[in-house]
């Protein structure tokens, strides 16, 4: 991912937008923030929040006109937020005061402030904070300006005073009863000639045309530049109630006296007065937040209006507010929330992942979580797509030499097991010279059930016509998956190939992985899905003798967009007469199963999460049509059945509560099922099976096995290559043998025992560390 | 890699090829392009070397991943 894509896919997220109440808000007030503070209880934290954007909290609190609460997202439900009541909660209730800000060594530039109002008073404390030298001019005899003219109700001189009392804390100059005019005493002209610029804060009253040298407009206003507060004056800059008039806003002015003070430090510093500004102000967020499910409650009252919310009060409605955030992909993805943040953050650990040279590649494990799904894009509000990031980084890792070897190794050897002779089979229907269609049953189905898919094969051939092939092997999703590309298109080519050699004839799949992967590679190829003929066709005899009464359906997150699969499923349940629920996140937003993206090698912590979640949604027996679905779930204790068991039903007398085959067996059930098609269909004589080493294994060893994935053929290796060269160690407390062998990359060690010609199996584990044997020298 | 406990921990081990007593041993583990030295149990003659399974899964492997992520 270079760096242009990465800012793209990080400005895609919209997790960071402020919300609304923060956007509209003209000095973006951080309310959601502040109010977060109060719903704790915590007032000092509440009003350093406040504080943070407003130097003159005590007053802001009390006099803002509070736009935000026109645009509070909890409007759309029942009532805005009091968010302008908690702001003066937090003035009212904190045990401290205004902080003092953050001060810039002292500036030489010497910076002049005409009238004391909201706007001066921002315009004179946010320079002076900058390092300026600020000398504020106010004609009245003392400073506020229209403050002043708020009630005591509102607004105490008191509160006024105590807020004021920052001008000294920023040694800002204060004149008093000095006015600026043209008409004698002090002149602009003559403020021009001592300080390097002025700010203009003069209210709404009218100027007389003046030496001033500023254009003034008809109505007899200066003329002032909206984005920058300038004039016709370089160094003179205005705002405030002079721009609005009579209709007062405190809030704006504040901004005003704000944003030419940003003007005036551009200015002063000779950089551009206009460049980066257009977050500035009130502005549309992007920020989404859902709203389903919240159920309406009023603003909570106030017992007494002057006094306003006590702090009982204020923590009430401080409860209401939503705490507006998008995070609609985390709430429904587990690897997501595993990590503790969202998109935006983890495309910049991805992408710092990816660019560095020296030190630990510290988001290997989390981009190789991922199950690849794009749950994520389909509830995102912008289509984010994690899983195009992760595998982008996933194969930007392979091409650089630095994707971890036991990532993936153990799905990319199960791969290469199903493409070979072991598994692999092309062949023609028997009788006919080419073939109008092709089984391609996958690798898990096959794995999982290889009966049905004999089945399935002979449904296939009589339904179907023109001559049925089989191909079996991996189409080489977890090639894919792994980021593996060359391996992916040797997988895609060989398979091909072996469609060209067979007349090009239509692919008919079992699995939705198979099915996505080769209408995305193979895009000349005519793919069909197993489920879809079912729906279009008579089902076999052998279906519904043994209907569940009440099912529900998982879709396959490979079938995410695949309306005719979905839809075929749910025709299948109901030529069967079952009756179907549906779970809430259905079809487009189902979750994978935790195999996809070979999650469940990689993290199975994370696994276990996100298929937990799953099975915890329904008691109902869930329909799955996807065999690594079926199993995992069954893996969890879920009663699970695919779609085919209702169809062509499986010895078990209860289909729902079979575990799946462990790996070994999956292996072993593959290799059966190509001798058992060559043996049958095409009546090919095979070779005669060698007995196998015969092995005893417990079912806690078994399961240990399983989770430490180790194959029953590693452990035959181990003991066969221990047993012919002699090589072992003997536990002298226990009696066991303990051998060792390293096959490739990893080297197994098997505990075990001998019963005549059997071999009991005690422990195994596995290291991919080389030792280096032999005597030293 | 820590040496400690392997010595208490492992069972008396004898190699059956050259039938006599493991000893603790400097032996070299390598992976990916990286070589520590460690003390495991090894046979005097033929070098046959045994990893317990604690090492195996625990420091073994956490040096793997560390190794792996570099």
């Amino acid at each position: 991912m270079d760096h242009q894509r990465a800012k793209e896919r990080e400005n895609q997220c919209i997790q960071e937008q402020p919300p609304k109440c923060m956007a509209a808000c003209p000095v973006h007030v951080d309310a959601r923030a502040m109010i977060d503070c109060v719903r704790r209880g915590d007032y000092r934290a509440g009003l350093a929040i406040f504080n943070k954007t407003v130097p003159f909290p005590g007053i802001i609190a009390r006099v803002c006109d509070h736009p935000c609460q026109t645009a509070c997202k909890r409007a759309e439900i029942d009532e805005a937020i009091m968010i302008n009541a908690i702001e003066k909660a937090c003035a009212d209730h904190s045990d401290s005061d205004a902080k003092k800000p953050f001060m810039l060594p002292k500036k030489e530039k010497r910076v002049a402030v005409v009238g004391s109002g909201l706007s001066g008073l921002t315009a004179a404390a946010d320079l002076a904070a900058k390092g300026y030298r600020v000398s504020i001019f106010e004609a009245a005899d003392r400073p506020g300006g229209r403050l002043r003219e708020f009630g005591a109700e509102t607004l105490l001189s008191d509160a006024i005073e105590k807020d004021l009392s920052l001008l000294n804390v920023l040694d800002i100059s204060l004149h008093l009863d000095s006015p600026v005019s043209n008409q004698g005493g002090q002149t602009l002209d003559s403020v021009l000639d001592e300080f390097d610029a002025v700010y203009l804060g003069i209210g709404p009253a009218t100027v007389e045309s003046s030496s001033h040298g500023l254009t003034i407009s008809a109505d007899g206003l200066i003329a002032i530049t909206p984005l920058t507060y300038s004039t016709s004056n370089e160094k003179v800059f205005a705002g405030g109630g002079h721009r609005y008039g009579h209709d007062y806003s405190p809030i704006t002015s504040m901004m005003d006296g704000r944003l030419a003070a940003v003007s005036i430090d551009r200015f002063l510093q000779g950089a551009s007065l206009t460049a980066n500004r257009d977050l500035e102000g009130p502005f549309d967020t992007r920020l989404y937040t859902s709203i389903e499910g919240i159920s309406p409650e009023p603003a909570t009252p106030m017992a007494n209006r002057i006094e306003g919310y006590t702090q009982e009060e204020a923590e009430a409605e401080a409860r209401r507010c939503l705490n507006c955030q998008c995070l609609e992909c985390v709430k429904v993805c587990e690897y997501l929330a595993h990590y503790k943040s969202y998109p935006k953050r983890y495309v910049r650990e991805i992408y710092n992942n990816d660019a560095i040279i020296m030190g630990s590649h510290n988001a290997n494990r989390m981009i190789n979580t991922c199950a690849l799904c794009s749950l994520c894009k389909a509830v995102c509000p912008v289509d984010l797509d994690m899983a195009e990031i992760c595998l982008d980084a996933r194969q930007s890792m392979v091409d650089k030499r630095k994707m971890p070897p036991s990532a993936h190794d153990f799905a990319l050897r199960d791969m290469a097991f199903s493409n070979s002779d072991s598994f692999a089979l092309a062949r023609h229907e028997p009788g006919h010279e080419t073939s109008s269609a092709v089984f391609f049953p996958g690798c898990q189905l096959s794995a999982s059930s290889p009966e049905q898919v004999t089945q399935i094969y002979e449904y296939l051939r009589r339904n179907v016509g023109g001559g049925v092939g089989l191909v079996l092997g991996c189409c080489g999703a977890p090639a894919d998956w792994a980021g593996e590309k060359a391996l992916t298109d040797a997988a895609i080519s060989a398979f091909a190939d072996t469609l060209k050699e067979m007349g090009s004839p239509k692919i008919i799949t079992a699995c939705s992985s198979c099915l996505r992967l080769f209408r995305n590679h193979l895009p000349d190829a005519q793919v069909e899905s197993v489920q879809t003929l079912l729906a279009m066709n008579p089902l076999p005899e052998s279906a519904s003798t043994k209907i569940p009464a009440h099912v529900t359906i998982h879709d396959a997150c490979a079938s995410r967009h695949d309306n005719v699969v979905q839809d075929s499923v749910r025709s299948i349940l109901g030529k069967l007469g079952v009756k179907v629920s549906e779970l809430t996140d259905n079809r487009h937003l189902s979750p994978c199963c935790s195999y996809g993206g070979l999650m469940s090698f990689v993290n199975s912590e994370v696994a276990e999460k996100v298929v937990r979640r799953r099975v915890d949604e329904s008691d109902a027996d869930y329909i799955t049509y996807c065999a690594m679905c079926r199993d995992n779930f069954a893996a969890r204790g879920k009663r699970a059945m695919h779609i085919f068991d209702l169809i062509w039903l499986p010895a078990e007398t209860d289909p729902a509560a079979r575990k799946g085959p462990g790996y070994s067996m999956r292996h072993e059930n593959r290799a059966r099922l190509k001798l058992h098609m060559l043996n049958n269909v095409w009546n090919e004589k095979t070779a005669e099976e060698e007995e196998p080493m015969k092995l005893s294994i417990s079912p806690d060893v078994s399961e240990l096995l399983e989770t430490r994935m180790i194959l029953i053929e590693d452990i035959r290796k181990v003991i066969a290559h221990a047993e012919s060269a002699g090589q072992k160690l003997l536990d002298g407390k226990t009696g066991h043998s303990i051998a060792h062998y390293r096959p490739v990359s990893v080297t197994y060690w098997v505990e075990y025992s001998s019963d005549g010609d059997e071999f009991i199996i005690h422990n195994a584990y596995s290291h991919r560390m080389e030792v280096i044997e032999g005597l030293s020298k | 890699m820590s040496e400690n406990g392997i010595a208490s921990s492992a069972p008396a081990l004898t190699c059956t090829k050259c039938n006599i007593e493991l000893f603790l041993g400097k032996v070299t583990v390598s992976y990916l392009g990286s070589e520590f030295p460690v003390d495991l149990l090894k046979c005097p003659v033929c070098g046959t070397v045994f990893v317990p399974e604690d090492l195996a899964l625990g420091k073994m492997l956490q040096v793997e991943q560390a190794l792996e992520d570099k």
